[in-house]
């Protein structure tokens, strides 16, 4: 581990510009534990403000291809683009093989673009925290747009790409059977429906099941549809024009605000949590916890009232000594 | 969980991407991050290995070898610490070429667990 202040001093030279800082404080996200926490307060006195645009739907729906050209597209008009793309690793050996980036060759060694592949690892807390600290890191550097893309399955992935100021869902012609069962998820995160592949037979119908779709689902506000070709670049204007539009209506409306303030909470329940977990791990290894199961198992003290004290014990424990988030492997009690 | 990345890039046209993908199943086995950016030119590899924040980068050469020690000689610019080995097909002089360089040469017929073992030593976890 680096400790507090190496990560502080990374941080500031990723602010003034570096980098490759900035790429090691992104892997400092990912690592989760101390060095994590401290990321999180050195962070805290920078400014800069970035967007957050997610990108979701079933694998192969062409979410990459489509981040590639998006950030084409926008590109085109100056801004400076980065993307996260956040892939699921082998909850076995936790390898993973991060491919997106061959779709995203278009963009290599663009200083204007940044690119940054992320892997699950199993987080306590999830990827969800070390996605968004990886945002922090890049609005404290000054990227002022951040795509990031996830596969539409499981929730720990819905829940990366729901937690964006724009959320775009990907779907193809003839989606329904591989979506059936997220499909009640990403109605609900959806800002934008992509519909992906627009050079493929069965558009129209996509096109009416997914109006019928949002007719039944009755959301507070209509998501846009956008048909796209990411291969060939086709209607990429019509879905920057789109997220231009959700963008500044969410602002206007105050919506945006109210997500943030949302997804704030969100991200403090998921933190709290795993410290709490941590510390009742570490509580139930040390001499409390052993002097309470044995009490346990020896009928002495009811299970109950065991864990009742041990939760009082947890609360008026030193805080400060308190556990560290992320793997709980890397953290020494 | 190793949590080491690794960066592979074809520097050559006509190296094959089969090659690279069954090297990078196996080191995904191993527990690695394996990214591909398949082909690239030098500069481009060196940025990518920096933005990934990579530990060890991997090069299909494919017979290019000026390309292949171009780029290795901009890594070992820009991020001296950072270790790389090559695969594919590489004649015998430029193995001595890139040997030299301080990088490690695996032509065809390496065998796989020779080759994750050599990502394991270079990025310091054996
Ligand atoms: N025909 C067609 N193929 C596409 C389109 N967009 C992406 N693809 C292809 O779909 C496949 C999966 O794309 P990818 O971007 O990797 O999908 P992801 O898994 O959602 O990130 C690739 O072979 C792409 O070339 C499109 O608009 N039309
Ligand atoms: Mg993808």
């Amino acid at each position: 581990m680096a400790g507090h202040d190496a990560v502080a001093a990374l941080v500031a030279e990723a602010v003034g510009g570096s980098r490759s800082a900035l790429a090691r404080l992104i892997s400092t996200a990912e690592r989760g534990g101390d060095d994590a926490a401290a990321l999180e307060a050195a962070l805290l006195p920078c400014h800069g403000e970035s967007y957050s645009v997610g990108i979701t739907g079933a694998p192969g729906a062409g979410k990459s291809t489509l981040a590639s050209a998006l950030t084409t597209e926008l590109q085109a008009g100056g801004e400076r683009v980065a993307l996260l793309a956040v892939d699921p690793s082998s909850p076995l050996t936790r390898g993973a093989i991060l491919g997106d980036r061959v779709r995203l060759q278009p963009h290599l060694g663009n200083p204007d673009v940044f690119i940054r592949s992320m892997a699950s690892r199993g987080h306590l807390g999830g990827l969800a925290m070390a996605t968004c600290t990886a945002r922090r890191v890049l609005e404290a550097c000054g990227w002022p747009l951040v795509l990031i893309e996830t596969v539409g399955v499981g929730q720990a992935e819905l829940d990366v790409a729901g937690a964006t100021d724009t959320v775009l869902v990907v779907l193809n012609p003839g989606w329904g059977d591989e979506m059936q069962a997220n499909k009640a998820g990403l109605m609900e995160i959806a800002d934008i429906f992509v519909i992906n592949k627009a050079d493929r037979a069965g558009l129209e119908a996509t096109r009416r099941d997914l109006e019928a779709a949002i007719a039944a689902n009755a959301p507070a506000r209509r998501p846009a549809i956008v048909e796209t070709v990411a291969t060939e670049g086709t209607g990429l204007d019509a879905l920057r024009a789109a997220i231009a539009a959700h963008r500044e209506q969410a602002t206007a409306s105050g919506e945006l605000a109210q997500r943030r303030r949302a997804r704030a909470v969100t991200e403090l329940r998921d933190l709290a949590r795993a410290r709490l977990e941590l510390a009742l791990d570490g509580q139930l290894a040390g001499p409390a916890g052993e002097a309470l199961a044995g009490a346990v198992t020896r009928r002495e003290l009811d299970i109950d009232s065991a864990a009742r004290r041990l939760v009082a014990d947890l609360l008026n424990s030193d805080s400060q000594r308190g556990a560290s988030r992320g793997d709980p492997e890397q953290d020494t009690p | 969980m190793s949590g080491k990345r690794i960066l592979m890039a074809k520097t050559g046209l006509d190296g094959h991407w089969r090659g690279p993908t069954i090297v990078a199943r196996a080191l995904r086995d191993a527990g690695f991050e394996v990214i591909m950016i398949g082909m690239a030119r030098p500069e481009e590899v060196v940025q990518a290995s920096i933005d990934e924040d990579v530990d060890l980068v991997g090069l299909n050469i494919g017979g290019h070898v000026d390309v292949a020690v171009r780029a290795v000689n901009a890594l070992n610019d820009e991020r001296p610490d950072l270790p790389v080995f090559c695969g594919g097909v590489v004649p015998p002089h430029a193995k001595r070429r890139l040997e030299a360089l301080g990088v490690e040469v695996y032509p065809p017929g390496s065998q796989l667990p020779d080759i994750v073992g050599a990502a394991r030593r270079l990025t310091g976890l054996d």
